[in-house]
Formats: structure tokens, sequence, C-alpha cells
């Protein structure tokens, strides 16, 4: 056993216990209860001492035992070092502690003595180290997005801290914000609009896509190939270059303010990726089939609907969840479209709350709430339809 | 026979497609093209408004005499900057009236007023007054004659359609001498956020395809900030990042980390003292290329993980046969194998950072030394109003794109030719 893996191993998972108390530190803070110190030098040089621990007793110990006492050490240790801390706080650094012990139950003094085992070692707490940070950056601001919906404005400059929520006060005031966005800054029109804009998108998106990705995938015709390859090219242009002119055209034409007119730009920008993803998909359907069609004395209308559609429904499933995402999400346009309140798209909304007069941040993020909230919904539910949806679509973001 | 079959084919592809081509054709390519009209031309926000004629109807009694009525229109030309030429004017009025002095651009026949009224300068103002009297010395109901409108037509020069060009607009954006400072903070931006996401994209696929609890459960996580709407998201980080009340600086403040806040996306340098060398960080820059990295890794991850599955088992197996550590496998075996998407991910979020434009937009609003290409666009068009200068710069972009994509397609095609 090299004293190197020893003192590598001791350093690293005293430094990935840190950090896991520290998250949770900064979470508890969060609730409004005052802590200003991490401790590191105690809880690290502490860490260090119960890791080694932890490799001398190996596997003399049950390791269920072993690593309850472990983390019921590093809690006690924690407790004293703090001062006047809830109870729930110490059993979060005790289920805390359980969950690092457990990770490094099986190192003892043989696995130290392998080849490359500091390497192993390093590769595994970066794993985990990293999915814990990973995780903790991404769900923050989500986070924080849903519990200042339920804060006031008062509370809030109170202690800019404090994000407990109080269930006490009941369900009504708990959703004031929620209430007030909708009744007060007219969110349920904008939710309407946004959803009539997204499914119209995804329904006349799907039906201008499904036949020309047919007639790309499978017909011949002259200029097929400059079409497929132009397809891609032009799904590269993004918005910022299309907005001026065609911000003077709708002028001009009296399209802005529209919805109708939301939906021909929306359309038109998400049509090029539903053809190239469709179209891939309908070429991997076996020839035969349609061939059958043909003999069966159906025109091309009927092996379209009667052949292809059936079968390539989880490929028409991913651009119609990928296009309604897009639509939803798009911010660009409906910034240059739509500057009258009762066309407003809910992005568009949120940003005229955000730029109007002082509109409390409650409200602002009760708003991004509820933009954000159905998307992810749909995400999670379909997740496997949207993924693939989203690798293949993904040239553009 | 088979002629003929390809005949039919041929008519129903066409017939098939031509719905969208007409859609993309109008609505990305025309654009675009129209871009390099509009960029050598003399064009401002207020002059996209059409100018038109337009007249207010006003209905007079004249005392003691109710057979007869005064009706005056106030004619105006709405723009305040051109004219309009070969005005025609047409009202419609009840039966048994006539007019009694009638202005000689003016006709009357069968209850119908029909004036040519001719070119209006900018600006122009006029008011044309007519009494009429009943032809059976009857009273004349003011009601009837207000519930017609009068029609009003003439011809003027839109703005956008004239054979006039200029070059100042592209001889101002190359002048400007913040347009170096434009170029850079564009490159820098694209650059470091692209190389960014690629780099957490590895660490995460690398994480999630190693076998744990909840792992489906992490690879949704990790796609949130690509699936949320950039506008929640935008201000959230906004509010996190304030200076006064946001969390973060409150936070570091309170862990005693900082003595004072940091404007994180207000302030545009920052200098760090490292080894006794004075350094200047661009302050909101990086918060901005954070956000990006934050919100645009989990696309990187996708294609990664989703190459990393692929990756044949026995190499690993091989490898550990052999003695190879960790760090020797990542880059020996790992490394390789997704060479060939980290070289086209490169390339495509090169490409969409370059044009990257909410983002900067809802955070900073292009304000602090984060004013890129597209958010140029934006200001020139639209905050100051000079649409032709707007449109040169999405000149100099759709020019830069181009170049990006011919190195895409060259890319592209290589990798097609090696498999």
């Amino acid at each position: 056993m090299k004293i190197k893996n020893i003192f590598t191993y001791c350093f690293i998972s005293s430094l990935f216990l840190f950090s896991l108390v520290c998250i949770w530190k900064i979470l508890v803070t969060l609730q409004g209860i005052e802590l200003t110190n991490f401790n590191f030098n105690k809880l690290f040089i502490f860490g260090i001492t119960l890791c080694a621990i932890n490799l001398l007793i190996g596997k003399k110990l049950n390791l269920n035992i072993k690593i309850t006492i472990l983390a019921l050490l590093f809690s006690i240790f924690d407790y004293f070092i703090s001062i006047n801390l809830p109870i729930w706080y110490s059993f979060g650094i005790f289920l805390i502690s359980l969950f690092f012990f457990n990770n490094i139950k099986d190192y003892d003094k043989n696995f130290l003595s392998k080849n490359h085992s500091s390497q192993k070692l390093f590769f595994n707490f970066l794993t985990l180290f990293g999915i814990t940070l990973f995780s903790f950056v991404i769900l923050f601001p989500f986070y924080m997005m849903l519990v200042t919906s339920f804060k006031t404005q008062a509370l809030l400059l109170l202690n800019p801290l404090d994000f407990s929520i109080n269930f006490a006060q009941g369900l009504p005031e708990l959703f004031k914000s929620y209430f007030i966005v909708f009744k007060d800054y007219n969110f349920g029109r904008y939710m309407l609009t946004s959803t009539i804009v997204s499914l119209g998108t995804v329904i006349i998106t799907l039906i201008f896509a499904i036949p020309a990705a047919y007639a790309v995938a499978r017909l011949n015709f002259f200029g097929k190939n400059f079409l497929s390859t132009s397809i891609l090219i032009i799904y590269l242009f993004p918005a910022i270059v299309l907005v001026i002119p065609l911000y003077t055209i709708f002028s001009q034409l009296g399209l802005r303010n529209s919805i109708e007119g939301l939906l021909i730009v929306y359309t038109a920008t998400t049509l090029p990726v539903a053809i190239y993803m469709l179209q891939g998909y309908f070429k991997s359907i076996p020839k035969e089939l349609e061939e059958a069609g043909i003999i069966d004395g159906q025109n091309w209308l009927g092996i379209i609907f009667k052949i292809i559609l059936p079968l390539s429904l989880p490929a028409i499933s991913s651009v119609a969840l990928y296009v309604f995402m897009i639509a939803w999400n798009e911010f660009l346009f409906s910034l240059m479209f739509l500057d009258r309140p009762n066309t407003f798209t809910l992005s568009r909304a949120i940003q005229f709350l955000n730029v109007g007069a002082e509109t409390p941040r409650q409200y602002l993020m009760a708003g991004s709430v509820v933009v954000t909230l159905p998307i992810l919904i749909i995400f999670v539910y379909f997740e496997k339809y949207l993924v693939s949806g989203l690798t293949a679509g993904s040239v553009k973001g | 026979m088979s002629t003929k079959l390809a005949k039919i084919e041929k008519r129903t592809a066409y017939l098939l497609i031509l719905p969208s081509v007409f859609l993309v054709f109008s609505i990305i390519l025309f654009p675009i093209f129209s871009n390099i009209w509009i960029s050598f031309k003399n064009v401002e926000l207020k002059d996209l408004r059409i100018p038109e004629p337009r007249a207010k109807k006003l209905v007079k009694s004249i005392k003691d005499n109710p057979t007869e009525i005064k009706i005056i229109y106030k004619l105006r030309n709405s723009s305040l900057t051109q004219e309009i030429t070969n005005v025609k004017f047409k009202d419609k009025y009840p039966d048994n009236i006539e007019p009694t002095n009638l202005d000689n651009r003016c006709q009357y026949k069968s209850n119908l007023l029909k004036c040519d009224l001719g070119n209006w300068p900018k600006k122009y103002r006029e008011n044309l007054e007519i009494v009429f009297q009943n032809t059976n010395n009857q009273e004349i109901s003011k009601k009837e004659i207000k519930s017609y409108k009068p029609k009003l037509s003439g011809k003027s020069k839109n703005i956008l359609l004239t054979y006039e060009f200029t070059l100042n607009n592209f001889k101002k954006v190359i002048k400007d001498r913040a347009f170096i400072d434009l170029l850079s903070t564009t490159f820098y931006y694209t650059f470091f956020g692209t190389i960014g996401a690629i780099v957490f994209g590895i660490l995460a696929a690398q994480m999630v395809n190693q076998k744990f609890f909840g792992r489906t459960f992490m690879r949704s996580v990790l796609l949130f900030p690509y699936v949320a709407p950039v506008v929640a998201l935008a201000y959230t980080w906004e509010l996190l990042l304030d200076p006064t009340s946001g969390t973060l600086n409150n936070l570091l403040i309170n862990y005693q980390i900082i003595d004072g806040p940091i404007n994180l996306l207000g302030q545009k340098y920052l200098t760090l003292n490292i080894l006794g060398f004075d350094f200047k960080l661009r302050l909101a820059l990086t918060t901005v290329i954070i956000f990006e990295i934050w919100r645009y890794f989990p696309l990187a991850f996708l294609f990664i993980l989703a190459r990393l599955q692929a990756v044949p088992k026995e190499l690993y197996e091989a490898a550990d046969v052999d003695g190879a550590n960790p760090l020797q496998k990542f880059l020996n075996i790992t490394l390789p194998q997704i060479l060939a998407v980290i070289s086209i991910l490169f390339m495509i979020r090169f490409i969409w950072n370059f044009n990257k434009f909410e983002d900067i937009f809802l955070l900073t609003g292009g304000a602090s030394g984060t004013r890129t290409l597209p958010i140029n666009v934006y200001q020139q068009g639209f905050s100051i109003g000079d649409i032709g200068m707007g449109s040169a710069v999405s000149i100099v972009i759709v020019v830069f794109l181009l170049i990006f994509m011919f190195i895409y397609f060259k890319l592209l095609g290589k990798r097609a030719d090696e498999n």
C-alpha cells in the first residue's frame, strides 16, 4: 500500500464530503437560518480522520454498522462546532454523511494497493462529485424561480436569503402571486395565445412537412438532391437575419400584432427541420410495404395516410413535440411582431412585465413558472420522443 | 408505360413539395435577399408607414335653414415626409339632395360625389366645404349623411420600392470604430461559449455513461436548461445575480467570501491580481458566456452521450487486460471515438452561438461590453430606428455565416468520405 494512495484517498474523499456539506449548508441558509461559516478547517480535518478510520476498519466490521457509526460521529461533530441550529439540519448532515460513507465503504487496504487505484479513486469521486455538482448547478435556478414566486416583496427585502415557504398561511395566500399574475396581468389570455400559436404551428407544420418529406424520401424528381441539401442550409440561417425584412414586410402588410403572422413565421422557420427529420425516418420504412399498397390500388394519398403515417407515428410525435417546444419558447419574433398586449404570447408577456414599471419579482417569477412548467411537464412525460427530436433537430439551438 | 409512371411520379412530387417550398421561400429566402436590397437604402423605422390620404367628415346644420346643410371635409396627408400623388375622393349621399357650391375639382352625379384632388405634398392639409340643399325643400337628416364614410385613394412612393441606393450603411458599419470591438466581442463570446459547452458536455456525458442510481432521472435533469424557455431562465439568472438583492451576492457576503457585492451583469471589467500581474477580465461578458454554457451544454451532452453508448465495450476490456489506467483509457479510447462528433458539434454550436440574440438581449441588453453582432442588428434597426443600418449588419452576419457553413459542409463531406 502506497502512502501516496492513502493520502489521495483521504484528501479527495474529505473534499467531496465537505462539498456535499457545503451544498446542504447553502440550502439551509436559504431557509432563513443564520449560518455564516462553512467551518472548512475543522470539517475537512475531521473528514480526513474519519476516512482514515474507515480505511483501518476495512471489512472487519459489518459494513452497515460501520457506515452508521461513522456518519453519526460526523454529524455529532458538526453539531458541536455549529451553534443553535435546528434538529432537521443535523439530520440532513447525518443523511449526507450516510450517503458518503456508503460510497466509500468498500475501500480498504487491499483496494489501495492495486494498480492505478489512486486514479480510479479520483475518477470515481469525480463522477460522484460531478453528478452532485451538476444537479445542484442546474436545478438551483429552477428552485429559486419556484420559491421566489411563493414569497412577497416585503419579506424578500427584509431578509434576501430567507426563501422558506410558510405553509401555515394557507393556500390562497401562498399562491397569491399566481392569482395576481392570472387576474391582474392577464396571464390566462397569454397562455391561451401561446397554446393556440404552438399547437397551430405543430398542426400546420405537419400538414406541410409530411407530404414534402415523403416526396423527398421516396419520389424521383428533378432537383431532389438540390432540395435536400438546401433544406439543411436554410435551416442554419438564424432568425436575427430575417427579422428586419420580415418586420418591414409585415408592417406594410398589416400582419404585425396578429396571431396569423406569428403562425406563418413559426411554421416557415420550423418547416425545414421537420422535413429533414421526417424524410430520414420515411427512408427507413421498407419500400415493399408501399409497393404492396400500389398493387392494392392505392394512390399516393392513400399510401401516405394508410401506410406511411401509421408506421411513422413515433417520428411524427417527436417532430410534433420538438416543434411545439420551439414555438412555445420562441422569443425574438414575438418581441418584434407583437406590441399590443392583447396579442402577447407568454414569453413576450414576461418580457413586458420585466421592462415595464417596477414589477415585484415574485410576480415575474410566478410568470416564469407558468411559462416553464408546461414545457417541463411535457418534456418529462414524453422524454423519449423529445430526446430523439432534440438529437435529430439539434443542429439548431 | 414506365415513362408515364415516372411523369405521374414527378408531378405528384412537385405537388407535394410545392406548398412547403413556397412558404419557406417567401418567409426565409425572400427576406434574406431583401436584406441585401434594404441594406443599400436609406430607410428608417418611421418611413415604413405607408402615407395615406385621410378625411374627417364634419356635418354642420345652417342656422334657420333646415333644408340646407354644410359639410366640411378635413383632408390631410398622414405622412410627414412623403407626398401623395393623384388623390381621388369619393363619398355617397342620400337621395334628393344637391350641392349648391361645388368645387371645380369635383363632380356630383347620382348621389355620388367624386373629386380629383391632385397631388398632396407632405404635411398637406385642406378643408373642403360643400353646402347641400334638399331638392324637395324638406329637412335634411344629419344622421343619414353621417352614416356614409368618404373613401380616398392615392399613390405614394414606397421608399422600399424606389431605385435609389446608397453605400452609406456599409461605409458606416465598416468605418465605425466600435466595429472591431463588436467583432472581437462576438468571436470571444462564440468561441468560449462553444468550447465551454463542449467541455461540460463531455464531462456530463462521461458521468451519465456510468451506471448509478437515478441515471435516467439525471439525464432528464441535465436537459432542463435547454428545454425551458429562455425568457424565464434569463430573468431568474438576473435575479440570482442582482448586486443588491440577488441571492448569489448575498450568499457570498454571508459566508464572507467577498467583501462587497459584485455587479456580475453590469460591470464591464474586473481587475484580477494574479501573481502580481493585473488582469482585466470582461466580467459581464464572462457572466453571459457562463449562462450560455449552462444553457447549451445539454445539447453537447446529448450528442456525446449517444456516441459514447455506441463505443464497443471490448475496447475497454482490452485496455484493462493491457493494464491501462483510467486516464489512458479516456485519452486513447474515448476521446478518439468522440472526436468526430465533437468537431461537428463545434461547428454547429459555433454557428449558432455566433447568431445568438435572445440570451444576451435578455440578460444585459447588450450593455457593459456584451454587444455582439446580432444585438447590434436589433439596436441599429429598432433602438436607433435605422432599418438600413440594421440590414447592413445582418448582411455582415450572413457573410460570416456563409464562410462558416462552407467550412462546416467541407468538414461534413470529409467525414462522409472517411466512413
